[in-house]
């Protein structure tokens, strides 16, 4: 397939539109994707996340620098929230990363949530597997998480990176929301403000209380604006590649993310044989009879079940 | 929520610094339901075409309030050229006088919006021109 070729010899325009297919239309994608997938599972995926404010792009800017003095290419999927009411999204993450853009070894791509609400987009992970085959090393998914919903990148992501502020006045709130358990590395960014001791005795406490198998995360200071603290870091992500590689987590991590992937798509499928073999009407009627207490949601979804796995195993699933 | 989305790259070019115009635009647009690139200040036109490449974006628009759209906007159109991305819908906003605008549509600039005009007209440009 010309497209795939494209890709895997660095084609970034034939990426960026597949990108955009895989965005608006997956179906087709798939058929694509398909194609593209044994070219990649060869890059290195890293979660950036944290309040917004915290820095997370200035991060993901002096950590791509670093990386590229070292020789190594960098994809950036950078993830702002859509808007629920307009659908539409102001994608800034580029602005911390205005040097980067020139630089031929770096693919940056902004993206909105569009609706998906565990704070990435639903092509996250085709973006991140075309980055992969289109031969980037290392590839930075950046995305705002503040609170228990923004879990969805522990699932697509190797590792996590945690970055946080002092002064925030929600030190309280980091620890009661549990986000700290979904960080490999956790980082203080802005060290030099007001706070930063106290913030990270608080963290450290933390972990005190919910230790984590075998892997304790540590935790760094940093003041990314003068890149101060990004070497520590960098070597902290190195230390966790070993880790896991010498565990076998890495691995377990990405069986765990495929079967949810599998589980994600099945459902997928599900909901596009209920609307295509259930028409509306006769949803109209069942609803009609439920309200009127004429009949039970549950009897009622029990029937229409039966009438899936008719239509499943009747006409089939020849997608 | 599948479907098409509009993508916009607002940039500024050159180096004046107001980009209270630019962003005002931003915001307009992302309320109508498009996604907007919004890549800061001073963008040399390399920058420009290479962020539209890798964001695969159906409109430029640029924003220039220095005077230096009459060589910035040429070697933009040159640069799209040369990475044959010309099928990017390109407007331009900002201080531009009128007697340039007709030099900037020759080249290939589908409008320029100057100060004074409403959102609403971007927006129902964009989403004619994009189809």
């Amino acid at each position: 397939m010309e497209i795939i070729e494209k890709i895997i010899n660095g084609d970034r325009k034939v990426a960026a539109k597949l990108i955009t297919l895989a965005e608006n239309d997956f179906s087709r994608a798939q058929n694509i994707l398909k194609e593209l997938y044994s070219y990649t599972g060869n890059a290195l995926v890293i979660g950036i996340t944290g309040p917004p404010g915290a820095g997370k792009s200035t991060i993901t800017d002096k950590l791509t620098k670093s990386l590229r003095k070292q020789g190594k290419t960098v994809g950036i999927v950078a993830i702002d929230p859509t808007s629920p009411f307009t659908g539409g999204a102001l994608l800034g993450d580029r602005i911390r990363m205005q040097d980067l853009s020139t630089d031929q070894g770096v693919f940056i791509r902004s993206m909105g949530t569009r609706g998906n609400l565990g704070g990435l987009s639903p092509a996250t992970q085709s973006t991140v597997r075309i980055l992969d085959a289109l031969g980037k090393d290392i590839i930075f998914i950046e995305t705002v998480g503040v609170g228990q919903a923004e879990v969805e990148i522990v699932k697509v992501a190797d590792m996590v990176v945690l970055i946080t502020m002092p002064g925030m006045g929600d030190d309280i709130q980091i620890i009661k929301a549990g986000i700290m358990e979904i960080g490999d590395i956790l980082v203080v960014n802005k060290a030099d403000k007001e706070g930063c001791e106290r913030l990270v005795t608080e963290i450290e406490m933390m972990l005190d209380f919910n230790p984590k198998s075998r892997w304790r995360p540590p935790v760094l200071k940093t003041i990314a604006i003068d890149n101060i603290g990004i070497q520590e870091l960098l070597q902290e992500i190195n230390n966790h590649i070993k880790y896991l590689n010498e565990s076998g987590e890495l691995e377990q991590r990405r069986q765990e993310s495929v079967k949810k992937e599998i589980f994600d798509l099945i459902q997928e499928k599900w909901k596009e044989i209920l609307s295509s073999s259930i028409n509306n009407g006769f949803l109209n009627k069942i609803a009609a009879r439920i309200v009127k207490r004429e009949e039970d949601p549950y009897t009622a979804v029990k029937k229409l079940s039966n009438i899936l796995i008719h239509s499943y195993t009747q006409g089939g699933m020849n997608k | 929520m599948e479907g098409k989305k509009i993508r916009v790259l607002i940039a500024k070019p050159g180096l004046d610094g107001h980009d209270r115009g630019a962003k005002i635009v931003a915001r307009a647009l992302r309320d109508a339901g498009m996604e907007v690139i919004y890549t800061g200040l001073r963008q040399t036109p390399e920058q420009i075409v290479e962020t539209a490449i890798q964001e695969d974006v159906n409109v430029i628009g640029l924003s220039i309030l220095s005077g230096a759209h009459t060589h910035l906007f040429p070697r933009l159109m040159e640069l799209l050229k040369e990475n044959k991305v010309e099928d990017i819908v390109v407007i331009g906003g900002g201080v531009i006088p009128e007697e340039d605008i007709y030099e900037l549509k020759k080249i290939g600039i589908a409008e320029v919006f100057t100060p004074g005009t409403n959102t609403r007209d971007i927006i129902k440009f964009i989403k004619e021109k994009v189809k």
